[in-house]
């Protein structure tokens, strides 16, 4: 079984979330009561730039959609992944193509193989972990619902 | 670019003072603000619906979230090593809604037949008036919870200490027999508390508390919290009530949207929101004034237990010394295992004399606080076949550890000798009053 940790470190994660602006969603949903669609939400109304890639659909939270990455007609930071842990190391293909800055895989998007396309390309992996939560443990209100952040500082809040 | 927060794992002490607080931005201040507040004024529409919609984590009214509460929730969710808690007015609101968000009518619940006398009114009763059906079962034999699983069960439930038998709950094979069977394990730690024994290190799935005792642990605040470690399948087709589309939340699939945070959130936004049960910001805050202090407090309480204990296990006219921290006790393996800190500072014992011998006991002794409480910074003596078990029959008391000459103690945080000492007095006064050979065994 593959060892998650090192794509789930506390520091690549923070550096990624702060580093990016652009962020292509694949697999991105246009059902609202879906994940990806909360994700996209959420992280549109964060300030990021949402790309949705998604070939069923043609606008996606008021963006057009885009049947494949390599179709983006501008730079992406991050590669957001939703889809099956199958389809997974051709994204990652695409991603190292199209020069993105961080693959980024959702809950239970896990494949090794993608894993490693990734980082002989050059971009951080991060795996099994959301984006959304991620962004609301370190930046956003995720602890007003009394969830574990797991932060312990003493230094003074910035405004969120 | 912010600036990037180092990772460290931060140790036990650290955390019951830090976790779920970063000082406020507005002001600075370093205390945890008391939020007492019922509402929140929203940005704008966009952002109210946003928050309504749980599509953003926002404070909508402080029946459902309080920044206050929310802290004390953080703090004992990090303290348990869970994804994350709720709070509840109390222990029994808290153990009400973590059963309530998982449960529907025809379901099945197996529980330890060891517990706590409310906990026992409230399965027996009030799930029963839900239409939920229950098992009692010696929580010491494993055999008997496999026994029990029917195909409606929903869940294992019982305490790493029970109350007030001391049994000790062997938490790890009774959640892997749950998990072999597709259920959660929930452990009722308020004995505990997280500074004795985490559940969820063990395999529990959810730990309830009630806040009341040691957490709070001055005797001032009614409170409970669920917590939940996040890593159950409530998608493994057991759980429709947890899974399927919800009726209550416009169709939302809570564990398919919010995954690790799935029951969490469902607890939150529709038992908590329909059912009430609301911590109190004033009461989280006491809550947290107490947690800055638990590890100091807990092992004064259990050094102080097993000296009361000793003395006790030595003294003629007690008998059946439940103290699972004893080195003569039939738990004393599972002590080592799962609370090498200490077995707690509740247990009871059987006064000789019965009924009569109990209570004399308890007129007598002028230190000990007589009161239906326990975890409180100051010793707690009662009497429970008069009091807190008052309701069970025969062989519920007998199930649930009681005797008729039964007293519970909560040993607190005074100079031991005197604690001692006032029991010595109190046993010599019931020697006293009663002819020769009347008390004895």
């Amino acid at each position: 079984m593959i060892d998650l940790t090192s794509y789930q470190d506390p520091l690549t994660i923070q550096r990624v979330l702060y580093a990016s602006q652009t962020i292509a969603i694949v697999g991105l949903s246009k059902k609202e009561l879906r994940a990806s669609y909360f994700v996209g939400y959420y992280l549109k109304r964060h300030g990021y730039h949402v790309i949705p890639v998604n070939p069923r659909e043609t606008k996606i939270l008021d963006e057009t959609s885009y049947p494949s990455l390599s179709e983006v007609p501008e730079p992406v930071d991050i590669v957001d992944v939703f889809r099956a842990p199958e389809a997974l190391p051709g994204i990652a293909r695409e991603a190292v193509a199209i020069g993105a800055s961080a693959l980024w895989c959702q809950f239970g998007v896990v494949n090794e193989e993608a894993a490693r396309i990734g980082t002989d390309g050059g971009l951080p992996v991060i795996m099994d972990r959301c984006l959304k939560v991620e962004h609301a443990r370190y930046i956003g209100r995720m602890h007003w619902l009394g969830f574990n952040t797991q932060r312990i500082t003493a230094v003074r809040g910035g405004l969120q | 670019m912010r600036r990037v927060e180092q990772d460290h794992g931060f140790g036990f002490e650290t955390r019951q003072l830090h976790a779920g607080q970063r000082p406020e931005p507005n002001t600075g201040a370093r205390a945890v603000p008391i939020f007492q507040t019922t509402s929140y004024v929203f940005e704008d529409p966009e952002s109210a619906a946003a928050y309504f919609n749980l599509q953003e984590y926002g404070n909508t009214y402080s029946r459902i979230m309080n920044p206050t509460v929310a802290v004390f929730e953080e703090r004992v969710a990090n303290l348990e090593g869970g994804s994350g808690a709720v709070a509840f007015a109390s222990g029994i609101a808290a153990q009400a809604a973590a059963l309530f968000t998982m449960l529907q009518p025809g379901d099945h619940v197996v529980s330890s037949a060891a517990l706590y006398g409310g906990t026992v009114n409230q399965f027996k009763h009030l799930l029963r008036k839900m239409s939920v059906e229950l098992t009692w079962v010696d929580p010491d034999d494993l055999d008997a919870w496999r026994r029990a699983i029917r195909p409606n069960t929903k869940a294992f439930f019982g305490e790493t200490i029970g109350n007030p038998g001391g049994n000790v709950l062997d938490i790890e094979a009774v959640a892997s027999l749950a998990h072999e069977h597709d259920l959660p394990l929930i452990v009722d730690n308020t004995f505990a508390t997280p500074y004795l024994c985490r559940p969820i290190e063990w395999g529990a799935d959810i730990v309830i508390h009630s806040a009341t005792k040691f957490i709070g642990g001055h005797g001032t605040s009614i409170g409970g919290v669920v917590v939940e470690a996040g890593t159950f399948n409530w998608s493994n087709g057991r759980f429709p009530v947890v899974a399927d589309p919800s009726p209550a939340y416009h169709g939302l699939q809570f564990h398919e949207t919010f995954g690790t945070y799935g029951y969490l959130m469902k607890l939150r936004a529709e038992t908590l929101r329909d059912l009430g049960g609301t911590l109190a910001p004033l009461n989280a805050f006491l809550f947290l004034q107490g947690l800055e202090t638990l590890s100091l407090r807990m092992e004064r309480h259990v050094a102080n237990a097993r000296l009361v204990a000793e003395f006790l296990e030595a003294h003629e006219l007690a008998s059946n010394v439940t103290y699972p921290g004893l080195p003569g006790s039939k738990y004393w393996p599972l002590v080592d295992k799962y609370l090498s800190r200490g077995a707690g500072a509740v247990f009871s014992f059987d006064c000789a004399g019965g009924r009569e011998g109990g209570q004399d006991l308890i007129r007598t002794v002028t230190l000990w606080s007589h009161l239906a409480n326990v975890g409180d910074a100051k010793s707690l003596i009662i009497h429970p076949a008069s009091t807190t078990h008052r309701q069970l029959s025969d062989d519920e008391l007998r199930a649930a550890g009681v005797a008729p000459g039964t007293v519970r103690l909560s040993v607190g945080l005074e100079s031991v000798e005197d604690l001692i000492w006032d029991l010595e007095q109190g046993f010599a006064a019931l020697a006293a009053s009663t002819e020769k050979g009347a008390v004895a065994r």
